[in-house]
C-alpha cells in the first residue's frame, strides 16, 4: 500500500471526498481554518460546493437543508462555534439527518484560548442542545484515523439517519504522519428514500422535528431511543498492552498518544501498566472497561480538560476500581516524567 | 364557465390559522402561483417557527421544518445542494426580521436564488401577541401593554426597503392581504418572485401586510381597515426592486 | 530505535521544513514518522520549532516532551530545550548565532556555526540543511540522499534550482560533524 504524507486537516478533508461529501458550509474560527482552506480549494474541483456562512448558526442550518436533500453534507468548527450550532444540531437529531460535524477543540470557557483541548467532551457525548438526543462521536487519535473515521462518520451517519461528530484538536489538524488511502472510485451512493427533493410525481415529503400531539412525540422520542441503542455496538476502541496491566490508563485522541508513549516508556522501567483508547466516545467502550476493571487494580483517566470523560469510566467500572483522574488545561500536554509520576502514585493506591 | 377553484396544490386540510386572518390568503397565493407555473413537483419548502408552520399541511409540496430564524439559511442548504429545485421559505416578521436577520440579511447579500415570503402582521401570532420588531408606533401588544414607545422600544423595522439595497437582491416587493384589489396585486408580485428564480436572477422577497385579529384584540373586518391606517403609514406598498427588464406589477 | 527530535529557531530560518524533509526520507526508507510544528504555548518566544519522531515500530506519542535530539538555530532555543533534552542525548547548536554557552556534561554536545557555512556556500537560508547534515553524521536515522528526494519532492518546479546548494550545505554539515 502506498503511503502519502498529510497533515491532519488535509486528511480528514480528503477522507470526507473519498466518502462522497460535496458539500461543505462553515464559518471561521481558530484552530481549524485549515480545514475549510483546504476544502475551499478541493470542493469546487470535485464539482462540490463550498460557502463560507454569516454565522455558525447560518452553516449548520445550510448543513440541515443541504442533508435533508439526501447529499453527505460536513461542517466544522471549535468549542465557541460548536456551542451556537447546537441549536440546528438538535433539530438536525430530532428530524433524523445524518450530517458530518467536525469539532476541533480549543480551550474554554467562554472564549478561551485557541490552544489544544479536551474540554467538549461533555458537549459531545450528551447530546450538547436541547432536547433528548445523541451524536455518534468519533475521536480520531492520528492523520490516518483522520482519514479513515471520517469516512466512518458519514457511513455511520447515513446508517442511523444521524449527526455524527467528529472530537479533535488542532494539534491533530495541523500533525503529519503517513496515510495509506483509499483506491480514488466514484463511489456509487443511492439518494435515500426520505430525502426532500421536490416530490416529482410521487407523495409529499416532510423533514420535522414538530410533534405537537403528545402521543406522537412520546413516541418519536421512544423510536430515537432505540435507535440510540441500536447505536451501541458501533462501539470501537483500543487496547494497548491491557493483557496484565495493574494500572490501566483511558484517554483519547491526541492525548491517548501522549499516554501511549508513556505507557511505553512506563514498561520499560517494569511498571505492569496498559491503555484504554476510545475510538468511539459515543457510544462508549463501557463493557470492555468493565471486562478490565475484573482484573485490573486501578485506573488512571488522563484529560485535557478538568475531568469529563472520567465520569463515564467510573459508570463502566462501577467501583470495582479505584478510578483517579488527571488532567492539565491550557494546551499544555504533560511530559512522559509527569505521566510517570502519575502511574505512580496511582499505583501505590 | 369556471371562474374560481381551489388550487390544485391545496390539500383538502382546512387552514388552521384563527378566523378572520388574512395569512391563508397569502398561503392560497403561493399555491396558485406554484400551480400556474407548473413548479409544483420540484418545489421545497422550509417553514419557519410560528402561524407558518402548518402550511406543510395545507400546500402537497415537500418541506423541511427549520429552526426558528433559520429558514433562509436552510432554503439556501437545500438550493445549493439542489439548484434544479425550486425553494422557497414562507417566515414570519419575528422569524425573518427579529431572530432570523443574520440569515435573512445574508441569504439576500449573496444573491442566494430562493424565494421569500415574509408574513408582517406586526406582532407574534402563534406565542399570543408579544411586540414585533414590526409592531409601529403606539401599538399595544401584551410586551408593550401601553403602545409601542420608541423611546423604550424603539422604532419599527422596514426589512424589504433595507434588503433592497443589497446587490444580491434581484426582487422585493411590499404588498398587502386586506383588500381585492390589494390582493391581486399580491397575487401577481408572488408569482413574479418565482418567476425570477426560475430566471436564477438572484434573491426574491415578497413581504405581505396581513391581519392578526386575535391578537390585535379587534374585528376581522376592523383590522383589515387597520393595515390601511396603521400599517400602510410605516410600510408603503410597492415594488422596491425589480429585476432589469421585467415590468413592474404592483401598481400602487 | 525510537528518535525523538526537536528543531528550533527563529521563523525563516526552515525549521520547519528539515522537520518536514526528515520524515519524507524516514518514510521513504521504511521508518515510522511524525511531524508536529510549534503548537500551544510552545508557540510563545518567537520560536518556531517542530517535533519529529522517527522509529521502527509504530509511533506513540508525536509530541516530543523530551527529545533524544536536538538541533538550536538561535539562542533562544538553546535555552530553552537544553535542560529538557534526555540524558545522553544529542544537543547540536547553531553557534555561528551565540557565543559559546555552557552546556551540559551528559549530552552530546556539538556546536556548527550553520549560518556561517551556509553563507559561504552561497546562502546563509541553508543553515537548516547545515544542521540536518551534523545531525545525520552523528545519529544515521535516513540516508543524505534521501533527504536530496525529499527536498526534490517538496520543492517547485521553479525552485529545483536550490538542489545543488542544499546537497552541498548537507555535506558540509555532515563533514563539519565528522571533524570534530
Amino acid at each position: 500500500m502506498e503511503k502519502v504524507l498529510m497533515k491532519g486537516n488535509e486528511a480528514l478533508a480528503e477522507g470526507a471526498l473519498a466518502a462522497g461529501c460535496r458539500y461543505f458550509f462553515g464559518y471561521p474560527i481558530t484552530p481549524q481554518n485549515e480545514l475549510p482552506a483546504y476544502l475551499a480549494k478541493r470542493l469546487p474541483q470535485a464539482g462540490g460546493v463550498f460557502l463560507q456562512a454569516e454565522s455558525e448558526i447560518g452553516a449548520i442550518n445550510m448543513v440541515l437543508g443541504a442533508a435533508s436533500t439526501g447529499q453527505r453534507v460536513l461542517t466544522s468548527s471549535s468549542g465557541p462555534g460548536i456551542s451556537l450550532k447546537q441549536e440546528g444540531i438538535s433539530y438536525i437529531a430530532g428530524s433524523e439527518v445524518p450530517c458530518v460535524i467536525v469539532n476541533i477543540m480549543r480551550g474554554g470557557p467562554g472564549l478561551g484560548g485557541v490552544q489544544p483541548s479536551q474540554a467538549d467532551y461533555f458537549q459531545a457525548t450528551r447530546g450538547g442542545g436541547h432536547g433528548d438526543y445523541r451524536t455518534l462521536v468519533l475521536a480520531p487519535a492520528s492523520v490516518q484515523e483522520l482519514y479513515d473515521l471520517t469516512a466512518l462518520a458519514f457511513d455511520l451517519a447515513d446508517k442511523y439517519r444521524n449527526p455524527t461528530m467528529i472530537l479533535g484538536d488542532g494539534v491533530l489538524g495541523q500533525m503529519m504522519e503517513p496515510v495509506v488511502l483509499k483506491p480514488s472510485e466514484e463511489i456509487e451512493r443511492p439518494i435515500p428514500g426520505w430525502a426532500v427533493r421536490g416530490k416529482r410525481g410521487g407523495k409529499a415529503k416532510l423533514i420535522t422535528s414538530l410533534y405537537l400531539e403528545p402521543e406522537a412525540l412520546e413516541e418519536h422520542n421512544l423510536k430515537l431511543a432505540r435507535k440510540y441503542e441500536k447505536m451501541q455496538q458501533e462501539v470501537r476502541w483500543e487496547e494497548y498492552l491491557t493483557e496484565d496491566a495493574e494500572l490501566v490508563l483511558v484517554a483519547y485522541g491526541t492525548m491517548a498518544r501522549v499516554v501511549k508513549g508513556a505507557v511505553r516508556r512506563a514498561r520499560e522501567k517494569g511498571l505492569k501498566v496498559g491503555l484504554l483508547r476510545p475510538i468511539t466516545l459515543y457510544p462508549f467502550p463501557s463493557e470492555a472497561l468493565g471486562k478490565l476493571a475484573e482484573r485490573a487494580r486501578g485506573f488512571l483517566c488522563v484529560e485535557m480538560s478538568m475531568g469529563q470523560m472520567v465520569d463515564d469510566v467510573k459508570l463502566a467500572v462501577c467501583g470495582r476500581a479505584p478510578v483517579s483522574f488527571y488532567g492539565r488545561a491550557g494546551g499544555i500536554f504533560p511530559t512522559t516524567a509527569q505521566l510517570l509520576a502519575q502511574m505512580e502514585k496511582a499505583m501505590k493506591h | 364557465m369556471k371562474i374560481a377553484s381551489r388550487p390544485k396544490c391545496l390539500t383538502k386540510e382546512h387552514f388552521s390559522y384563527c378566523p378572520g386572518c388574512t395569512h391563508g390568503i397569502g398561503t392560497r397565493l403561493v399555491a396558485e402561483a406554484l400551480d400556474e407555473l407548473g413548479l409544483i413537483e420540484e418545489t421545497v419548502g422550509v417553514l419557519s417557527v410560528g402561524c407558518s408552520v402548518m402550511l406543510y399541511k395545507f400546500i402537497d409540496c415537500d418541506f423541511i421544518q427549520a429552526p426558528h430564524g433559520r429558514a433562509s439559511a436552510v432554503a439556501v442548504g437545500v438550493k445549493r445542494a439542489l439548484p434544479e429545485a425550486t425553494v422557497f421559505a414562507y417566515q414570519g416578521d419575528g422569524d425573518l426580521a427579529a431572530i432570523g436577520t443574520a440569515e435573512i440579511v445574508h441569504a439576500a447579500a449573496r444573491g442566494d436564488k430562493i424565494t421569500i415570503f415574509f408574513l408582517n402582521n406586526a406582532i407574534y401570532g402563534m406565542t399570543g401577541g408579544q411586540m414585533a420588531p414590526t409592531t409601529v408606533e403606539g401599538q399595544a401588544t401584551t410586551t408593550t401593554p401601553e403602545g409601542r414607545d420608541p423611546a423604550l422600544q424603539g422604532y419599527p423595522i422596514r426589512m424589504t426597503e433595507m434588503l433592497s439595497t443589497l446587490d444580491g437582491v434581484a426582487y422585493a416587493a411590499r404588498v398587502a392581504l386586506n383588500s381585492p384589489r390589494n390582493v391581486r396585486q399580491a397575487k401577481r408580485a408572488v408569482r413574479r418572485a418565482f418567476e425570477v428564480q426560475q430566471e436564477g436572477l438572484g434573491f426574491a422577497i415578497v413581504e405581505m401586510l396581513s391581519t392578526c385579529p386575535t391578537n390585535w384584540g379587534v374585528k376581522p373586518t376592523a383590522a383589515l381597515e387597520l393595515i390601511d391606517k396603521q400599517m400602510l403609514p410605516t410600510y408603503p406598498l410597492g415594488e422596491f426592486k425589480v429585476p432589469e427588464g421585467m415590468k413592474k406589477v404592483v401598481t400602487c | 530505535m525510537l528518535e525523538e527530535i526537536i528543531i528550533s529557531g527563529f521563523g525563516g530560518q526552515g525549521v520547519m521544513l528539515a522537520g518536514q524533509l526528515l520524515i519524507r526520507a524516514g518514510m521513504e526508507e521504511g521508518l515510522e514518522v511524525s511531524w508536529i510544528p510549534s503548537y500551544g504555548p510552545e508557540m510563545r518566544g518567537g520560536t518556531a520549532n517542530c517535533s519529529v519522531v522517527l522509529s521502527d515500530e509504530p509511533i506513540g506519542s508525536p509530541v516530543v516532551s523530551e527529545p533524544s535530539a536536538v538541533l538550536a538555530m538561535n539562542l533562544p532555543s538553546f535555552e530553552k530545550y537544553l535542560p529538557l533534552t534526555q540524558k545522553g542525548g544529542l544537543f547540536i547548536y547553531n553557534s555561528s548565532l551565540m557565543d559559546e554557552a555552557p552546556g551540559r556534561g551528559d549530552l552530546e554536545m556539538l556546536g556548527v556555526p550553520a549560518t556561517e557555512i551556509a553563507d559561504g556556500l552561497g546562502s546563509g537560508r541553508a543553515a537548516n540543511m547545515v544542521m540536518l547534515g551534523a545531525l545525520l553524521a552523528r545519529k544515521p536515522l535516513v540516508k543524505p540522499e534521501s533527504i536530496i528526494a525529499a527536498l526534490a519532492a517538496t520543492l517547485p518546479a521553479h525552485r529545483q534550482n536550490l538542489l545543488p546548494l542544499n546537497e552541498k550545505a548537507l555535506k558540509a554539515g555532515a563533514e563539519f560533524a565528522e571533524a570534530r
